[in-house]
Order: structure tokens, then C-alpha cells, then sequence
């Protein structure tokens, strides 16, 4: 699998979203914000988490406006994949490819913390290596995480089963106290209508090693290289 | 002559800051009146914060070598050697006056200050820690305080991209009109690729990189030089604002641009910006400056020469650069969307020269205002010594365990973690210990490396016996990193004290760098970076001295480490480094029986080395992974911070045979730690313990739900937990 990594000015987890991709099996070239294109042969883009444009104005408001964004939303009209990580999230809001809005925390502070996550669905390129249903341990940094949107996306997001994550404890129970930013119906992350965009609040990325405190975040880098094998 | 178009009077002279007799040093030493760009500019240069007028002659004392120290004091940050082609960059920096006017603001250009300080030497910044003290918790003013201070520091640091792993954060009454608020930052770089300030080379280009100049922060560094009253919220104009954003970009540029080898020499625009980068350049380079201040990018139209000298605007460098380089050096900070200018060049006439609009407006000799500043050596009295307290003649609580929930849940030793969560501590996915720790520890690139890293001071400790006190901050410095597994480095001080005017308060500096100096050379653990903050009072009131020491250490396998956290049930707790029972000065003598007073417990350095010593050689053997350092709260808070870490609690069966049960449970006996090891290794540890003189004792077992101490005196782990994490948030929501 070819990934390519759009690297803002203000991205500051391109580094870890890499490390993870390259365990998992990946090849990973990093794409400056002012190409016009990807790299040939680019299978996923990612957009990795940070502070895109400095964020002094809405949360990847200035990113999903970004030259290579165009290249991104073509790739991802072609059926390509493309994972949105934190302000990667917040840019794939922005940018058009997904609905809804990343609002500020409800406490309205920054929360950085473990945090359990219940996998929606497991017959995505993103999740295949979970179980439907299992809690995977992961963790959080962001200020604008809370997931907004009008009733009717949250209807469609629900009716059309494109919630790919909610806040949850260790057993997969969808709980008040588990949902610290205050997101719409716990969600976590979304997919876009045809299941190749996914955009996540969560970092993954960070949990891939026990010496870290954990491997949950393994399995869904591991399940975008194996959807590669078996499709190629 | 130079154009003098302002009257310098005895008030002008007054208003920055220079007592008449370092006015009548200056004029004599430059042979006339001086310009009002120049009178800034020595104004920027002789205050105490770029000067260490006050503190220079002292910090000569401190021990600064080891084979493993690349750079001491002197430059942006320390560096050491720590193997394997790697050096490691750190240094702690204050921005304490700041941070009480515009908690906010005043936090966040704190940590920008001391990441550019890391990354201006050529290292990436792998981690941030700070130490903090606010004013007592019911002072009207400390709840916004922390709050603002909180969020400054995270959201630089979040956004900057640097992990926060560690801190302190305490209250105090005597810090009530003067917060403190110190910033620590780790970077890692080659060893032959480190830069440093010193410009080499008559007639090269001098660059200014970064954000434009604008008028924020205009004798910042004199304001950080003069004590506070109650009109000081009026010098909010004189606080800088922070922009993490900039200073990612120029984090990138410059270490982009120093691969490039343009590089001669670099210096961050910090406190007192163009003029203090400026002369530092020149001076220890033994070179003279001149700028022309015609090609400053400037933020505002109209700015005087005056206003570009003493501007403080984050985010800025002075960089000398290969004459020939300055396209290509161009080329990437256009890429990176940041300013760039040749300003000046270097000249062989060790004079400080600046024009504006063709016009000379200061031309003063460089070496004089930059490394040959006034020095003072102040009256300096020792301090009245404190009485040893007998354990025997302090109360005894009405139970053991309702001190202990008092102590968890107290504003000092209470869970930071309100605190902490709104720290990234996660990013680089290289945080191998947390905050909450002894220590945190950060895997150094992909290992096996690894670096241990703590800040720590007692300042009620230094307040009773300065010299004891300076000794115990780096003690317990060293103490948390061996704690981890790590091997003590270096360190970076950061001084806080009052007025230096005052001889007790000199007494106190003077005496708490005797101690630092004596725990330093003992413990083989040199000073590489600091800074001094002085003045740190109101109305006359001064801080506590607090000589916050940020310690470095090496793990050479970072798989290797102990935790605090109990891991199994059924292992056996084991103390080593015996019992006094010392309660003067403790916080069992301050925060259940309301006296401050005391002797503090004294500090054995050589005992302190050979338990230190000991118990990281039973962690690097893999025969340890648990260990808790015994501080603040003694033996009965280190073993309750162990079961509410590792939610197992324990049975503390071993009772004092010379001492009161609460003497014991809470005494705060330096050299000392908590370790819990499988019940099979134990009898060989304390054996080996024995054999080599060490004191080792068998305090009881982990397991169950419940913290049992003797006399059956029982709590649940879920109950302590709850005393522990709940003070904070519930104070911050206004409840507590």
C-alpha cells in the first residue's frame, strides 16, 4: 500500500501517523500542503493531526481550502481512501468530504487522555482487524472534538450505519461519562457515504507499541494494508 | 556626534530602571550623554533579568563539568553528550512577572521562550515540563491564575507540538502577589551539529528571521527586573503575546536551514529582542554589530529605533549567516511563509552600532553592555536556623488514616491531573512515563535509549535552612530519576527569589547555591543551564526562595524502567534508606497540625548516593519494577500513591520501634524509597542490602482493595482515589 501523508505548515502528528503506517507495512511519502497533486500510485491519503494553519480561526477552516485539497477530494470522488486523524478530522469537515462540524470541548478546555473507543462496524477497509463491538484503547488531544451536526446527517450518519467510532468504557458501553467533549451520540469518527473517507477525533497512531501503553491503535493501520493485499 | 534629540533627565534615567550610579557608570564609560535609543538599550542590557548583575559572582561556584557535558551555562541552553552521536539539549527559563499580569499570555510566551532557547542550538524539542506555585487556594486571584497559566502552557505547547511529560504544581501564601510560573524544555540534536551564539567572521551578513516587529513587550526584561505593587496590572501593555503557530514555522526553517550549513552562528530575540540578540552575538564572538534598522520587517508603521531595540515580539532570530548563503537561506523561509531580512553584518570595531533612516542612533561598545555588565556583590546575612523538632513533641492525629485522606486530597499532594489533561503528553508517541510519576521518561528517537526528566524544589524547606533546602532540590531531582531507572545527568536551575536589595534574601540565594553546589559535586550532577529571577515579591513581601532544579537522566534501555504503581498482589513493600521519623518542617506538621516550623529533615549526600545507586542497579537488573521516591508526605503517602496508582492496595505491617506511629507513617527522611518486589526476590534484596550496608525493611504486602496501616486502621483504594483526584477539579468548579 502507498500512503501519502499531507503535511501543513501546522501539522505536528505527521510523524506519528508514519511511524504507525510503516509498522503496519505501508509505504509512506510525505505531500507538501502547496502540491497540486499526489504521488502516483497513492492508494490512501492521510491527514494527519495538528494545527493545520495555526487554527486561530475555525479548526481546519483554512486547510480545507488548501491547494492539494483538491487533489484529496478527487482522489476520494475516484473511490480512493482517505483517513482524516484529529485536525485531519476537522480539515475532512471543512474541506466537504464529510458532514458535520468539530466544536469546541464541552468543558471547553483541551483534553488529552486514554480513552476507549466501541468499533461500529468491522467490514470497512478501516476496521477489518477489530471485532463489531469490541472497546479498543486509544487516546485523545484535542480542544475541538465535540462532533455537531443538523438532525438529519445524525439520522442519515445512523440510518446508513457511517458512525465508525463512539466514546465508550472498557466493556464497549456507550456512556455519558465516556463521552468527555461532548459529541452527538458519543461519535468518535464518521465514514463518508461510500466507506472510504474516515475521519476521527482519536490517535490511533499513538497506541501501537506496549512500551507506549498499548497496540490497540495497530489494528486499524493494519486493516488499510490488508485491504490492500487482498484488492491487489 | 550622534543626534540627541530627547533630554535624558534623572526621572527618564529612573523610569528604566538604573540607580544613578550605573547612569554615571554608563555616561562615563561611553564619554557623553547617551541617545534615548541608547539609554533603552543599556537599559535592556544592565537589568537584572539579561545581566544576573545580582547573581553572577554566586553562580561562578556552581559545578558545571562532567566528561559528559558538551556546553555549560553561558549559551541559549546546556548540552550533554548522551551517546550514540546524540547530545541532549535543556534548559528552564522563568516568566514569572508576566504570567501575574496576563496568565495567559505570560504562560504560553514562557514555553515559546524556552523551546526557541532548545531549537535555536539546532535540537528538536522532544518534551516540555514546568513548575508552577500560585497563592494560597481561597486568594481571590488563584483560581483565574491557574486556570490561565494552565491553558497558556498547553496551548503553546499543544500546538507547538512538543509533548508536556512533567511538572510541579503547589500553593503557597507568600506567593500570592507573585506567581510562579517555570518552563522546561528537552531537544534532542547530532553532536556535531550544535550551534551556538558566538558570531565568527568580520563583514558577514547578519539575518532576521521569523515574525515581524511590532510594539508588544517594550521593557519587558525591566519589568521582570523591579518588584511589584498594586499598580502592576497596569503594565499589561508590556506583556508579549504568544503565536505557536510562528514558532512551529520557524522551528522548521531553522533546522532546515541549519542543514543547509548557512549557519554561523544563531541567537533567539528573547527578553529585550533585537538588542540583547544583538550584543550577545557580537560580544562573545568579540565582534562588533551594525544594524540597520531601515530592513527590520515591522509589524506597525512608524516604529522609532527606540521601539525596534526593546520590542519584544516572540518568535524571532538573529542568525549570522556564510556570506554567499543568504538566497538559499531566503529560499526557506519563503517555503515556510516567515520573514527574512539582512539587518547588518559583523564589524572588527567592538562597537554596537544601529542607524535608522541613515542616521546613527546608538554606537556604543559592545563589549561593556553585553559580558562585561556591572557585577554587585550584595550584603548577604545568613538566616536565623530553625529548631530541630523531636517526633515525640508533635501531636499525634486522632487516625493515621484520616491524616493520610487529609494529606491525598490536600492542594499540594492532591492528583494534578485537572492540570495535566489539558497538557498534549502524548504526542511523538514517544511517552513512555506520563505525568503523575516520580519522573517522566521519553524513548529517545526509536530506543533503546531512553531520558528521564523531573522538576523539583521544597521551598518551605530552603525558607527554614537555605542551605539544606538547595541541597534537597537537587537530592530529590536526582532521587526521581534514579527512582525511574535513570542515571542522573545534569541539571538546570531556575532561581526564584525576592529582592537581591535585601541582605535576607541574599542570604537565602547566596546560602541555597552553597547547597546546590555541595548536592551537585556530590551526586555527580552539574549545573548546565538556568536562570535567575529575582525581585519576586509585593509590597515588600517576598516568595519563598525557590531554586527550581529540572534534572536530566539516561536510561540505556528505556524497556528497562520501574513505575510507581503497585503491579502485583502478594509482593513485598520494602523501604530502603531507614528511619528518623522527622517531622520539622513536614507536611504532616503543616497540613494536620497547622505549624510551619522546624528544622527540615537533613540531607546525607553520601547516604543519598549509595541507596540511589543501589536501588537503580536493582531496577537496571530487572529485579525491581516498582519504586516510588519518599518526599513530601513520607512513607504513608508514597505507599498510598503507589496503591492508587496500581489499584491494589496493601498491608503495612511493620511498626516503629523508637519513634511515634505517625512519626513514622509521615516523617519526610531524605534518601529514601518505597520499592514492592515479588516476595521470592526479597530475602536476596534485602541481603544484598545488608551486605552493602544499606538499610532495607520490610514495610508489609500489596493486594486487596484496601491501604491497611497498623492498628487495623483501614481505607479503601477507591475511597483514597477519590479524596485524591477530587480536590482539584472540585476547587476549579468553584466547589472545593
Amino acid at each position: 500500500m502507498n500512503s501519502a501523508v499531507i503535511v501543513f505548515p501546522g501539522s505536528n502528528r505527521e510523524g506519528d501517523v508514519v511511524r504507525a503506517l510503516k509498522q503496519a507495512g505501508s509505504q509512506v511519502q510525505k505531500v507538501w500542503h502547496a502540491e497540486t497533486e499526489l504521488p502516483a500510485g497513492t492508494d490512501l491519503v492521510v491527514l494527519p493531526g495538528g494545527f493545520s494553519y495555526g487554527d486561530y480561526l475555525r479548526c481546519g477552516a483554512i486547510a480545507g481550502r488548501a491547494t492539494v485539497m483538491d487533489a484529496v477530494r478527487a482522489h476520494a470522488a475516484r473511490g480512493g481512501l482517505v483517513l482524516g486523524i484529529c485536525n485531519g478530522f476537522q480539515i475532512l469537515c471543512e474541506s466537504g468530504l464529510l458532514p458535520g462540524i468539530l466544536m469546541r470541548n464541552a468543558n471547553l478546555k483541551f483534553i488529552c487522555h486514554r480513552q476507549f473507543l466501541r468499533v461500529e462496524r468491522n467490514d470497512t477497509a478501516f476496521t477489518r482487524a477489530y471485532k463489531q463491538g469490541q472497546a479498543i484503547d486509544v487516546c485523545v488531544a484535542h480542544g475541538e472534538g465535540n462532533y455537531t451536526a443538523d438532525e438529519e446527517t445524525l439520522r442519515r450518519l445512523e440510518g446508513e450505519g457511517l458512525v465508525a467510532f463512539r466514546y465508550s468504557n472498557g466493556h464497549g458501553h456507550v456512556t455519558a461519562d465516556a463521552n468527555r467533549n461532548g459529541s452527538m451520540n458519543s461519535i468518535a469518527g464518521i465514514y463518508s457515504d461510500k466507506l472510504n473517507v474516515l475521519g476521527m477525533m482519536p490517535h490511533p497512531e499513538n497506541l501501537i507499541e506496549d512500551l507506549v501503553g498499548g497496540t490497540d491503535g495497530r489494528g486499524l493501520f493494519e486493516s488499510l494494508v490488508t485491504s490492500f493485499a487482498k484488492a491487489a | 556626534m550622534i543626534r540627541n534629540d530627547v533630554a535624558i533627565t534623572p526621572e527618564l534615567v529612573k523610569e528604566h530602571g538604573l540607580k544613578p550610579d550605573e547612569y554615571e557608570r554608563f555616561v562615563q564609560l561611553i564619554g557623553r550623554t547617551p541617545t534615548i535609543t541608547e539609554l533603552g538599550i543599556v537599559s535592556a542590557m544592565w537589568n537584572e533579568h539579561c545581566s544576573y548583575k545580582s547573581s553572577r559572582l554566586h553562580l561562578r561556584g556552581l559545578p558545571t563539568k562532567a566528561p559528559w557535558v558538551i556546553q555549560g551555562p553561558g549559551e541559549n541552553a546546556g548540552v550533554i553528550d548522551i551517546g550514540d552521536g546524540l547530545a541532549c539539549i535543556f534548559k528552564m527559563e522563568s516568566h514569572n512577572h508576566p504570567s501575574f499580569i496576563e496568565p495567559y499570555q505570560g504562560a504560553t510566551t514562557g514555553v515559546g521562550g524556552i523551546l526557541r532557547d532548545v531549537f535555536t542550538m539546532g535540537a528538536r524539542p522532544i518534551a516540555a515540563l514546568n513548575f508552577l506555585r500560585f497563592g494560597e487556594p481561597n486568594h481571590p486571584k488563584t483560581p483565574h491564575l491557574v486556570s490561565g497559566v494552565v491553558a497558556g502552557i498547553g496551548g503553546y505547547g499543544n500546538s507547538f507540538g512538543v509533548p508536556t511529560v512533567g511538572g510541579s504544581v503547589g500553593f503557597h501564601p507568600r506567593y500570592n502577589g507573585n506567581i510562579l510560573v517555570n518552563a522546561m524544555a528537552v531537544g534532542l540534536a547530532r553532536t556535531d551539529e550544535i550551534f551556538y551564539a558566538a558570531a565568527t567572521g568580520v563583514g558577514n551578513p547578519i539575518v532576521y528571521l521569523g515574525s515581524k516587529t511590532g510594539r508588544d513587550g517594550i521593557h519587558g526584561a525591566t519589568m521582570a527586573s523591579a518588584e511589584f505593587d498594586d499598580a502592576s496590572e497596569e503594565k499589561r501593555p508590556t506583556v508579549q503575546v504568544g503565536d505557536p503557530f510562528a514558532e512551529k514555522l520557524l522551528l522548521e526553517a531553522c533546522l532546515e536551514l541549519m542543514k543547509s550549513g548557512a549557519v554561523i552562528a544563531i541567537q533567539d530575540m528573547g527578553a529585550a529582542g533585537l538588542t540583547c540578540s544583538a550584543v550577545e552575538m557580537g560580544a562573545k564572538g568579540d565582534l562588533g554589530v551594525e544594524l540597520d534598522l531601515d530592513k527590520v520587517p515591522c509589524r506597525e508603521e512608524g516604529m522609532t529605533a527606540y521601539e525596534m531595540m526593546l520590542s519584544e515580539s516572540q518568535e524571532r532570530m538573529l542568525m549570522v549567516l556564510k556570506p554567499g548563503m543568504e538566497k538559499e537561506a531566503e529560499a526557506i523561509f519563503v517555503k515556510w511563509g516567515l520573514d527574512f531580512a539582512v539587518i547588518g553584518k559583523t564589524t572588527d570595531t567592538l562597537r554596537f552600532v544601529v542607524k535608522h533612516h541613515g542616521e546613527v542612533m546608538a554606537d556604543l561598545p559592545i563589549k561593556e553592555l553585553g559580558d562585561e555588565a556591572p557585577i554587585y556583590d550584595r550584603p548577604h546575612i545568613s538566616n536565623t536556623y530553625q529548631p530541630v523538632i523531636a517526633p515525640e513533641s508533635v501531636k499525634p492525629p486522632v487516625s493515621e488514616i484520616e491524616a493520610l485522606v487529609k494529606l491525598v486530597g490536600s492542594p499540594d499532594q492532591c492528583s494534578k491531573r485537572w492540570v495535566w489533561e489539558q497538557y498534549d503528553h502524548l504526542i511523538l508517541g514517544n511517552t513512555v512515563q506520563m505525568p503523575g510519576g516520580d519522573a517522566a521518561v521519553v524513548r529517545v528517537e526509536d530506543g533503546p535509549k531512553g531520558l528521564a526528566m523531573t522538576t523539583d524544589v521544597t521551598p518551605r524547606y530552603c525558607e527554614a535552612d537555605p542551605v539544606e533546602g538547595g541541597k534537597q532540590a537537587v537530592a530529590e531531582a536526582w532521587r526521581n530519576i534514579t527512582a525511574v531507572g535513570g542515571l542522573p545527568l545534569a541539571i538546570t536551575d531556575n532561581l526564584n527569589f525576592g529582592s537581591p536589595e535585601r541582605p535576607e534574601v541574599m542570604g537565602q540565594f547566596v546560602g541555597c547555591l552553597k547547597g546546590i553546589s555541595e548536592a551537585c559535586l556530590a551526586l555527580d550532577f552539574p549545573v548546565v543551564s538556568g536562570n535567575v529571577s529575582l525581585y519576586n515579591e509585593t509590597n515588600g513581601q517576598g516568595i519563598l526562595p525557590t531554586p527550581a532544579i529540572g534534572g536530566v537522566g539516561l536510561l540505556d534501555d528505556v524497556t528497562v524502567n520501574a513505575s510507581v504503581a503497585f503491579k502485583r498482589d502478594e509482593d513485598a513493600i520494602i523501604l530502603i534508606g531507614g528511619m528518623r521519623g522527622w517531622l520539622g518542617q513536614s507536611i504532616y506538621l503543616r497540613d494536620v497540625c497547622g505549624r510551619e516550623e522546624g528544622a527540615p529533615p537533613p540531607v546525607d549526600l553520601a547516604h543519598e548516593k549509595r541507596n540511589g545507586d543501589f536501588v537503580r542497579q536493582l531496577i537496571r537488573s530487572g529485579q525491581v519494577d516498582t519504586v516510588h521516591d519518599c518526599a513530601d508526605g513520607g512513607l504513608a503517602l508514597a505507599v498510598a500513591e503507589m496503591a492508587m496508582a496500581g489499584d491494589i492496595g496493601a498491608v503495612i505491617t511493620a511498626v516503629p520501634e523508637n519513634m511515634p506511629l505517625h512519626a513514622f507513617l509521615f516523617g519526610e527522611d531524605q534518601g529514601r524509597y518505597v520499592m514492592a518486589v515479588d516476595t521470592d526476590a526479597a530475602a536476596d534484596i534485602l541481603y544484598e542490602a545488608s551486605a552493602v550496608g544499606i538499610s532495607a525493611v520490610m514495610l508489609g504486602v500489596t493486594g486487596g482493595a484496601s491501604l491497611i496501616l497498623p492498628g487495623e486502621q483501614t481505607i479503601s483504594v477507591a475511597d483514597l482515589k477519590a479524596a485524591h483526584e477530587s480536590w482539584l477539579p472540585d476547587y476549579m468548579a468553584g466547589k472545593a
